[in-house]
This record gives C-alpha cells, sequence and structure tokens, in this order.
C-alpha cells in the first residue's frame, strides 16, 4: 500500500478551513497553516451577510445562482452559524424603477425566491423604513457567523484527522526539481499556547519548520499575490477594502439593501445584538497597510439614513475595515473594483505557469466558501488520484447536528434564562459538550453578550492565551461596552492555567485591539462609554501606571502606610511609619519619611 | 410658586455635594439638583487627589512635566510616574490644569470638606502623603483618602499578606492579582486563594447579594467564611477580599471575621457595582441633609433663562414641562463625559445645560490617541475656567457672570491617568461653592 497522499492547505479563512475539511473527510492528509487566528485575514472581518444572491441577480447571474444554492445548504449543514432574517431591496424615490424590475426579474431567473412588496407592506416587517421609500423586494437574505463557521469547519477537520497550525506564517515555497513540494513556516513567538493539548498552535514558538506535502493548496486571499511571489508565479489578487460600521442594537431586523445598481454604503445587515453598516470598495496596494478613514464611517451613517433615518442619531460601538481578495484574469482590465466578479477562480499553476504541485483559489465569497472548497478539492483529488466522493453539502458541522428539541435551559444549567437562550444559539448541539460537562461555578464573564465562563474555558481550550481568538469563537468583548467590564475577566480565566504575566500580556492585546475599532466611534453615548472604560481601567485598576507593566521602581516607604500601622503591626521587622500622631493628625508627616517627602517634591 | 435659593448647585456627584456643602456654610440657602444615581457607584470609592504624573502627556505644550523632576528618556511615552507627595507635584501639571486655578489650599479646603463629611469612614487624613492602595486588577494605586476598610490592607505596611477571591465572582481572581502584585515589587510576601464562598447563590449573583448575607449573618454566614478562609491562613497576618465584606453593616462583619481569623481584614476596591462608592454616596447625601440643603432629584437639568450675562434660573424638565429653579448664584457640577455634563457627536463637542464653550480639535480623529492608554485629548475635554472657576467662552471671557463650574464638566484634567477625579471635584467644588455662597449672601 502506498501512503496516504497529502495536502497543504495556506490560510485559516473560511476558504482554507472548507477545504481542509472537505480534503479530510476524503481522507486525505491535511494540514492547514495560518499565520494568525482563524478568520484572521477577510473572513473575520466581512459584515456577516448570508447572501440569497439578490445583490448579484442582474450583474452577475452566475454567482446569483451559486449564492441560491450555498444559502439552502448552509441553513442546512451550519444552521448554528446561520439567521435567517430575510432580506429587502428597497427602492427610493430616487432609484431607477427600471432596475428594479430588472432585478425582481433576475432573482427569478437566478431562482431566488423573490416577492414584491409595496412600501407599507416592507414597512410593517420593518417600522424603521424611511417613510418615503417607493416599494421594496423581498429575498432570502440571512446573517452568517463567520467565526463560528470557520471555526466549525476547522474542529471538524481536526475530528477527520487533520492538523491545523496557527501563528504559523509562510516564509517559503519550497520548490524542488521544478515542482512545488512545502512550504516553510515559522511558528510565532507570542501566539497562542505551544502545550494545550487541544490547541490550534503546536509548533516550538520562534522556531521554523519544513512542511512537505503531495499538493499545496494557496487559499491565502488577497495574501496569495505574496505566496505567489515565494514561488516565482503572479498571481494577481486586486486587493479592495471596505468599511463595517457596527450599531449597539438592532436597529432592523431584516438585511435591508438599497435597490440600485451599484453603491458605497448600500446595506445593513442584522448580526447578533447589533446591526452592521456597509460598505465600500476601494482598491488598495497592501492588504495589511491602508488607510481607515473617518470620511467612510461618515457615509455609512448618512447615506444609510436615506433607508434607516433612525441610524442618524443611533449609536455605533466601532467600526472595522476588510480587504476583498478580488480577482479577475488579467486580460479583463477592470478599473473600478466594483466592476470586478465576485467569482472564484482556482488557478493551476502546473497549466499555467509550469510549476506543478500548486494551486491557488481567489476571489469569491464567504456565501460560497463550500462550493470553492468542493471545487478545489476535487481538483487536489484529481491530481493525487484519490477517488472519493464530496461529503460537506450534506454532512452537518459541529454544533449543527440534530439540534432542534426546545429545551429549558435555565434548569438545564443553572443560567438565567437570555444567557441561556444565547449560549444556545452560539453552541448549537455543542451546548451538552461545553456547558453541560462544566463541572464548578459558572458566572457570565461577559454581560453584553452572556457569555459564560464554561464557553470561555472551552475557547481557551481550542485557542490558548490569545484572547482574541477566544472573543471570535464567543463574542466576549464584542458588545456595547467593548470589554469595558469584561476584558479582564476573560484575562483571569486564562489563570492558574498559564501564568499571571501572561495573561496580562494576553489582556493588553485584547484591549489594545478592541481600542483599535472603538477609535472609529468617538462621539455621543460610544465615547461617553469609552470614558468610563478609561476610568475602570486606568483609574480603578491603574493599569497604565503599574509598576509592574512600566518597569517603575517604586519607593514603598515614601508613601503613607497607614495611622494605625504602628499599632497593629508587632510582628514584621520593617515598619516604616511611625505612630499616629495625637493632633488630630492631619497634615502631618511621620517623621521617617519626612526627609523624602521634601526629596520628590 | 416659585422655586427660588441663593444657590443651585446643578449635578449630585462628589463636586456637587462639595459645593452645595461649602455653599450652605456662609448660610446661603442652598439647593441641589440631581437627575439620577450619581457615577459613584461605578467608581472604586477612594479618593484619589494626584496619584501620577502621565509622562508624554502634555498634548498641547501647555508645560506638563516642565520642571526637570521628572524622568526622562523613557522608551514609552504613555506610562505614568506614580507620585508619593500630591500637593508639591501639582506645579508639575499642564498649567490648563484645575488644579493651577485652585492651588494647593484649594486642595486642602476640598479634604477638609471631605474629611468633615465622612468622619472615621476614611483614613489618610493624618498625612500629605498618598497611600499605595491594592487595586482588584492585582497592582497598586495612590490616592489620597481612602475607606477604613481599606486601611489596613496599605502595600507600604510590610505584612505578609492573603489574597481571597470567590469561584463566582470573575473581577477578582486573587492568585493572580498576588503574582501581579509580586511583580509590581510590593514589599511583603502575597499569596491567593479561590473559595467558594458558604452560601450558594446563583452562578452570577453580584457582590451585593454576598455583602447583605454577611450583613444579617445569614445561616452563620460569617463563621463559615470564617472557617474556610482559616484553611488557608497559615502565618499571613491581613488577608484582603473584594469589596463585598457587608454594606451597612461592614464594620461589623470586619471587625467579626478579624476576630475569628486572628488576623487583620482588609477590602481591595473593585469595579461597578461598587459598594464603596455607593457607601460614600450616601455619606455625601446625609452631609447634604444635616447642612440643610434642599436636594431636588430625578429630573433632567436641559436648559436656563439668562438676562443680561447673569442666569436667572435653570429649567429643569419636569414630565414634559420646563420648570425653572431660580436663584442668585449657579454651580454647574454635571460631571464630564461619563456623567453627561459634556456631550458629543459627529462634530463638536458641548455642554449641554449652559452651552459653555468646550475646546476640541476639528477632525474628530485627533479626539483620541491610537494607543490604548495614551494621552487622549477627550479625557480632557470640559470647559474652560477663569481664575474664579467660571466658565469662558472662546475668546477667554466668563459665559455668565453668576456661574461657576466644579468637577468632571472642568477641562484641562487627564483625571483618569492622573487618578486625580475626587480630588479635582473636591477642591473645584469647594471653591465654587464657597464662592457661589459669599456672592449671594453678600
Amino acid at each position: 500500500m502506498s501512503k496516504t497522499p497529502s495536502a497543504l492547505v495556506l490560510g485559516g479563512g473560511s476558504t482554507g478551513c472548507g477545504i481542509a475539511r472537505d480534503l479530510a473527510m476524503r481522507g486525505v492528509d491535511v494540514t492547514l497553516v495560518e499565520k494568525g487566528n482563524l478568520t484572521h485575514g477577510t473572513t473575520g472581518r466581512m459584515h456577516g451577510l448570508l447572501h440569497s444572491g439578490g445583490r448579484y441577480a442582474v450583474s452577475d447571474q452566475k454567482s446569483a445562482t451559486e449564492c441560491i444554492e450555498e444559502n439552502r445548504v448552509l441553513r442546512r449543514i451550519a444552521s448554528h452559524c446561520v439567521e435567517m432574517t430575510g432580506g429587502l431591496f428597497v427602492q427610493r424615490p430616487e432609484d431607477d424603477d427600471e432596475y428594479f424590475e430588472e432585478k425582481l426579474q433576475g432573482c427569478r431567473e437566478c431562482g431566488i425566491p423573490a416577492e414584491a412588496l409595496s412600501a407599507e407592506e416592507a414597512r410593517e416587517m420593518e417600522p424603521y423604513l424611511a417613510e418615503d421609500i417607493e416599494r421594496a423586494i423581498r429575498v432570502p437574505d440571512g446573517a452568517v457567523d463567520p467565526f463560528r463557521l470557520c471555526v466549525a469547519n476547522a474542529a471538524d477537520a481536526i475530528e477527520h484527522g487533520a492538523r491545523v497550525e496557527t501563528h504559523a506564517e509562510v516564509t517559503d515555497v519550497l520548490v524542488e526539481d521544478g515542482e512545488v513540494v512545502g512550504v516553510e513556516v515559522e511558528h510565532a513567538s507570542d501566539g497562542g499556547s505551544a502545550d494545550g493539548l487541544d490547541s490550534f498552535v503546536h509548533g516550538e514558538p520562534g522556531t521554523t519548520e519544513e512542511l512537505y506535502a503531495d499538493y499545496v493548496v494557496n487559499a491565502t486571499g488577497a495574501w496569495a499575490g505574496q505566496i505567489g511571489e515565494m514561488a516565482d508565479v503572479e498571481v494577481a489578487v486586486r486587493p479592495s477594502k471596505g468599511v463595517m460600521t457596527i450599531m449597539n442594537v438592532r436597529q432592523v431586523d431584516t438585511v435591508i439593501n438599497r435597490c440600485r445598481p451599484k453603491g458605497d454604503a448600500d446595506i445593513v445587515v442584522p448580526h447578533e445584538t447589533t446591526c452592521i453598516l456597509g460598505t465600500t470598495d476601494e482598491e488598495v496596494e497592501d492588504p495589511e497597510d491602508y488607510p481607515e478613514e473617518g470620511w467612510e464611517v461618515d457615509l455609512m451613517i448618512d447615506t444609510l439614513s436615506e433607508l434607516v433615518p433612525m441610524l442618524s442619531e443611533a449609536r455605533t460601538i466601532r467600526s472595522f475595515w476588510g480587504v476583498r481578495p478580488l480577482y479577475e484574469p488579467p486580460e479583463v482590465g477592470s478599473e473600478d473594483p466594483t466592476d470586478i466578479t465576485r467569482d472564484f477562480f482556482l488557478l493551476d499553476h502546473d497549466e499555467r505557469d509550469g510549476l506543478p504541485g500548486m494551486a491557488s483559489i481567489v476571489g469569491g465569497k464567504l456565501t460560497t466558501y463550500r462550493m470553492m472548497a468542493e471545487d478545489i478539492a476535487d481538483h487536489v483529488c484529481e491530481r493525487l488520484g484519490v477517488d472519493a466522493e464530496c461529503r460537506t453539502a450534506e454532512e452537518p458541522l459541529p454544533g449543527s447536528e440534530d439540534f432542534s428539541v426546545l429545551r429549558d435551559w435555565m434548569d438545564e444549567f443553572g443560567l438565567r434564562s437570555p444567557v441561556g437562550l444565547r449560549s444556545a444559539e452560539r453552541l448549537g448541539s455543542r451546548i451538552d459538550e461545553v456547558l453541560g460537562e462544566w463541572d464548578g461555578p459558572n458566572p457570565t464573564v461577559c454581560e453584553c453578550e452572556a457569555v459564560t465562563r464554561a464557553e470561555i474555558q472551552d475557547a481557551i481550550s481550542q485557542s490558548g492565551t490569545e484572547l482574541n481568538a477566544v472573543r471570535i469563537r464567543t463574542r466576549a468583548s464584542m458588545g456595547n461596552c467593548q470589554g469595558a467590564f469584561c476584558c479582564h475577566r476573560m484575562a483571569n480565566e486564562l489563570v492558574p492555567e498559564y501564568d499571571e504575566p501572561t495573561a496580562r500580556d494576553a489582556l493588553d492585546d485584547l484591549y489594545q485591539e478592541r481600542w483599535k475599532g472603538e477609535r472609529h466611534a468617538l462621539w455621543g453615548e460610544q465615547l461617553s462609554q469609552a470614558m468610563l472604560k478609561h476610568h475602570l481601567h486606568a483609574t480603578t485598576m491603574n493599569r497604565d501606571g503599574d509598576p509592574a507593566a512600566t518597569g517603575e521602581e517604586i519607593d514603598f516607604g515614601a508613601f503613607d502606610a497607614g495611622e494605625s500601622e504602628g499599632e497593629l503591626s508587632d510582628t514584621s521587622g520593617g515598619d516604616r511609619s511611625g505612630d499616629a500622631v495625637a493632633d488630630g493628625g492631619r497634615r502631618t508627616r511621620t517623621d521617617e519619611t519626612e526627609g523624602d517627602a521634601d526629596g520628590d517634591s | 410658586m416659585a422655586i427660588r435659593e441663593d444657590v443651585l448647585v446643578v449635578g449630585g456627584g462628589i463636586a456637587g455635594a462639595t459645593a452645595a456643602l461649602a455653599a450652605a456654610e456662609s448660610d446661603a440657602k442652598v439647593r441641589l439638583l440631581s437627575h439620577k444615581k450619581s457615577t459613584l457607584r461605578q467608581a472604586s470609592g477612594l479618593v484619589d487627589v494626584l496619584g501620577a504624573i502621565p509622562r508624554g502627556g502634555s498634548t498641547d505644550g501647555s508645560g506638563a512635566v516642565s520642571d526637570g523632576a521628572a524622568p526622562a528618556d523613557e522608551g514609552s511615552t504613555d506610562q505614568s510616574e506614580l507620585v508619593a507627595d500630591p500637593l508639591a507635584a501639582i506645579e508639575r501639571l499642564p498649567e490648563d490644569h484645575p488644579y493651577r486655578v485652585v492651588g494647593a489650599d484649594g486642595i486642602r479646603n476640598g479634604l477638609e470638606i471631605f474629611d468633615d463629611v465622612v468622619g472615621d469612614a476614611y483614613e489618610g487624613g493624618h498625612t500629605d502623603r498618598n497611600a499605595l492602595v491594592l487595586t482588584h486588577g492585582g497592582t497598586v494605586k495612590p490616592t489620597a483618602r481612602y475607606p477604613q476598610s481599606v486601611a489596613p490592607g496599605l502595600a507600604s505596611a510590610e505584612k505578609k499578606t492573603l489574597l481571597v477571591g470567590f469561584a463566582g465572582l470573575t473581577d477578582f481572581d486573587a492568585p493572580a492579582a498576588a503574582a501581579h502584585l509580586d511583580a509590581a515589587g510590593v514589599p511583603f510576601d502575597v499569596d491567593g486563594a479561590t473559595v467558594t464562598f458558604p452560601i450558594q447563590f446563583r452562578d452570577d449573583a453580584l457582590t451585593t447579594r454576598f455583602a447583605k448575607a454577611l450583613d444579617k449573618d445569614q445561616s452563620g454566614v460569617r463563621k463559615r467564611l470564617a472557617d474556610v478562609v482559616s484553611e488557608q491562613l497559615d502565618d499571613h497576618e491581613r488577608v484582603g477580599f473584594p469589596a463585598m465584606l457587608g454594606d451597612d453593616a461592614g464594620e461589623e462583619v470586619r471587625a467579626d471575621l478579624e476576630d475569628r481569623l486572628g488576623a487583620a481584614v482588609f477590602q481591595i476596591p473593585t469595579g461597578p457595582p461598587s459598594l464603596l462608592g455607593m457607601q460614600l454616596e450616601d455619606l455625601l447625601f446625609d452631609a447634604l441633609d444635616a447642612a440643610g440643603v434642599r436636594i431636588s432629584s430625578g429630573n433632567l437639568a436641559v436648559g436656563y433663562e439668562a438676562n443680561d450675562g447673569r442666569i436667572e434660573s435653570v429649567l429643569v424638565d419636569q414630565r414634559g414641562n420646563e420648570v425653572p429653579y431660580a436663584a442668585e448664584e449657579f454651580v454647574l457640577a454635571t460631571g464630564g463625559l461619563v456623567g453627561k455634563g459634556i456631550d458629543s457627536d459627529r462634530e463638536s463637542v458641548t455642554e449641554p445645560v449652559f452651552g459653555c464653550h468646550v475646546p476640541h480639535p476639528e477632525d474628530r480623529y485627533d479626539w483620541s490617541e491610537p494607543a490604548a492608554f495614551g494621552a487622549h485629548a477627550f479625557a480632557r475635554f470640559g470647559v474652560v475656567p477663569d481664575g474664579d472657576l467660571r466658565p469662558t467662552d472662546g475668546s477667554g471671557s466668563e459665559e455668565f457672570e453668576n456661574l461657576r463650574a466644579a468637577g468632571g464638566v472642568l477641562g484641562g484634567a487627564d483625571t483618569a491617568r492622573e487618578k486625580s477625579a475626587a480630588g479635582v471635584s473636591l477642591a473645584t467644588g469647594a471653591h465654587a461653592g464657597r464662592r457661589a455662597g459669599e456672592e449671594a449672601t453678600r
């Protein structure tokens, strides 16, 4: 018997995780490497729309048809990651009538259930739509949690024997005799745990490792060009940035799209406890270094207020940017990134560049990640001579297996019912494993998002000490207060498994990451919230003046040791303060410290 | 019948209460308006005067860290230097800092009012020096006045210390805090233990539930708690708990535990809901009652009526009606960004009651710094006082002849990084209230 064929997947986004799961289920020996944590790139930075295909029903009917097919598949296999909110394409008076008809027709041609609604009917569904809208089209858009989806794919890949390495950056593509044979990765010295058994980090921190495989798949999205360069092949990804602005509550419960050909700021997606406004579309040079600008945030609020007027006065809690991995064959030559197709491309570097052993997958979108993964897994299996059917469209992801029984969460796990409900929504069929098997008190760690200790500990067991990875798994610190009340509690959960300095570093990283996005929402209520957070962490905890962090040598003897110190202390030899003074005590220093006082004044 | 007083104080936090008490000393008739619960329930209950000089904290070249006493060439510009002697350090603050207006004497006056209000409930008045108090995040913080129950835990007292946390309280992890304090270089041995509270509450019960049970000694909980803790005690000389050791009967609970344990027992201030903060609020309102200050709470001040540069009344929203509250002199003590005394939208920063001028950078991206603990401009947002704490307009003239401001609504102080919030409120509240009283009764 020959050995099991092996594949190496580069990139821990939805596509990479989807490919890893698909190949692992077909019996391929898979290793996935990701330079950050899972969803580090574009997957973790999208608006969370589960497309019905309606958005592409006029401009790109192939994509639209794929979207509605995969929309149905994900509802089946990833029910715990999906909320079927429904969607509306809303026409305003200034929007083209003809386009509305084309949209309706296009949806029908692509098999997307679509129904025209009057303005009154639309407002019955979404009371905060503007008074002057003309009409709307109802489609089966939904919301999808990209983090949960990605993690569930990775977890199932591991279940089927895959190895998943996060914080392992590809530093070289290994080519031998004109063929790609593997990659060299560098294991980050500061991310995740090296020893957690269930962690996605296995390599020794700070070391490099050469990984060999029969086939390499470059699924690094916006970073695919950089991997291509390492192998001397050109992959002309055109990264395009877009802003997303998060609101504090769900002003709408339905996905609201603007019904016009294309444009910035034309969608509101209800997502968990929030709404996400999107987006812009601007080509950037470097997917990791591009300007994040206030005008983009203003544009979201001002333009989308035309559809939902209350947004102009509503509270936003942060903004973030994502980079689309757009690709088009070089001969097309679109000037405007909004004209570039959202379709995906499989680039076989053997056929294309005469470099066997590797393929890149570029373009596409989260809704069709599974279909993209299936395509490339078919390709890899063909190259590896593996004869196995794709099963990812039928087999539910972990968390979405037969989970339909309504239960009383409060009684079952001792949780207040809203906390239990939210936990169940996130964990799906894993709830028994995560909450049911938890031993010990299970307090709520993050109140905004109702995340309990058991769920945090489950995430830590998967992702080690990186609290940002815990955050994306659980949503802890992603609510209104942006971690003001829970960042430090999350860090406390790392102890005693990890030592205190590790927990403190993890807290600093999480706190700074939260701050980055909060800066885009600093006015009104959210500025007030940010000031409270600043007080809780700087005033009450003194994290900014912490001698353990600043390295400042404190002369403890120069500070007040207490009025009654003299009487109580008779055991420790090093008392510095004198007796209590007799004159009522105000403004009188003890003898020994007086000299110091003058010295530093 | 029209409501009329000599002095009307708008705002019910430390600054407003201090201003009202200071005004009442001159025998003026004083009324205090408060909208809702003050921000004290979110505050630690410590009274910081000036705990740190933020390094590189001057955003406008106005003279912070100017006298050469500050350590130079530190790699990071966002660290703070802890201060042992707050009154001596105020000259190192920026010139537009409220402390530079009221001076060290102003701070002393504020502390004097405070010390009278709290009596034995607080300590620290025996010295000008700051004390280093343990924080629930596991480090130390300089503060000027601290609750009696916090006093046995000061970091400068070299006593072997045991910290006790509870399995269901996520805000304070005793072993982590102990290790952290060790890293901060405290001059004593410190250990941490997580124990199970003897009474089973729902898993996410707040500290207030623990406190009530201890107050009432429900099911003999004090003895049972002491038994649990004594298993960990060994030769530790003092035992620190997160601030949950009783509320109304806090001192009794603590004495009881000290008795049973044979060691000193102290509390570590926590975040919200902060029992120590709420207890301070009670002390302040008791003092206001005793001083004869009238209190109107529950309604928001929404505007004012003025004539010839003088405010005649403040308009208060009462179920949709704007009711005028008239007075001779007014004190604005509505708080900062947290207390909503300062408001903002995408373009501007405002003071909502009187529309006083609040300077701010034009581009809102200049309101904050990229580093989370940076020298944020927003932390210093507020009205600009003249030498008598009267808010000024953009040209430096007083907005109104008879309006003074106190506390968080004043700009120029980064009270979070300086650890100066309560001190600024006390010092400016004392000044504004005293001056308002003098003017009104002249």
